[in-house]
């Protein structure tokens, strides 16, 4: 097996155990740094499809702010107590599991039975992709406008999320 | 190198990982992270198919996509500390107004 396989499989298996144990465990501030270590194992990943810029983005933005921000809420809401939150499996509980283990078992099938002519190769100019450089021409180039929305939609986001979380003053 | 289809299974089983934790799981703030990981195997298969077929738009996919989850989190963060003010709870079973 090259380095290359090594740190693939290494970092798909820690990304898969981190999301399932994300799902199972009781405490939601456990939940979140499985969550963090799943961040970073894809960026880990985004680094082996040469997508340096994007993995630094995924460390910076998700796993640094983002994740914050959901620990934060977290601790505020102080949550400790799980007995408030008990969860019991009903009906709906099974089918949402049947469902999801079949849907697992659908794309393991397909995996397994796929054709052979898959793509094997990165392409070529992949390497040269990923960077920064390359990654801000294209931004302002070709996805300047999309990217000049995107400040009206955070505008709009932090707007709303600061009227949402305010305290309701006296009316 | 690691074929194309590897990165797919792993993107869609993480797909269903969140896609079981939103369903079973009851704890809003859980049910959220499951689908801010929904939104991260979209981006691990957008990424693998940018890398392998040499076309930077999938890179640019997920640059949008991850402003449009940073707004996300910080609304629907917004959204869950107003519900726990009013009721108390997290738990999306007792938040049940708009059930007809």
């Amino acid at each position: 097996m090259s380095f290359e396989q090594v740190v693939f499989y290494f970092l798909a298996v820690l990304a898969a155990f981190s999301a399932v144990m994300m799902i199972l465990q009781r405490n939601p501030v456990n939940s979140a740094l499985y969550l963090i270590l799943n961040f970073f194992c894809l960026g880990g990943l985004y680094l082996t499809l040469n997508a340096q810029f994007i993995a630094m983005v995924q460390v910076l933005v998700y796993a640094g702010a983002i994740m914050v921000l959901f620990l934060f809420v977290i601790m505020l809401l102080n949550l400790g107590d799980d007995r408030r939150l008990r969860e019991h499996l009903g009906l709906r509980m099974y089918l949402g599991i049947g469902f999801s283990v079949a849907l697992v078992l659908e794309l393991l099938f397909i995996f397994l039975f796929r054709s052979s002519n898959s793509a094997v190769q990165q392409s070529a100019n992949a390497a040269e992709m990923g960077t920064v450089e390359y990654v801000g021409k294209v931004l302002f180039t070709r996805f300047l406008f999309p990217f000049e929305v995107t400040s009206l939609l955070l505008l709009a986001a932090i707007v709303g999320a600061v009227i949402l979380a305010k305290k309701k003053t006296a009316e | 190198m690691i074929p194309l289809d590897y990165y797919l299974v792993l993107s869609a089983f993480m797909f269903c990982v969140g896609v079981l934790g939103v369903v079973v799981r009851r704890n809003a703030i859980i049910v959220f992270m499951s689908i801010e990981l929904m939104l991260n195997s979209v981006n691990l298969s957008l990424i693998a198919f940018s890398s392998f077929l040499g076309d930077p738009t999938g890179q640019m996919l997920v640059f949008f996509v991850m402003t449009v989850a940073a707004a996300e989190a910080a609304v629907g963060l917004a959204i869950i500390i107003a519900l726990f003010r009013n009721k108390q709870t997290v738990n999306i079973d007792e938040i049940n107004i708009l059930k007809w």
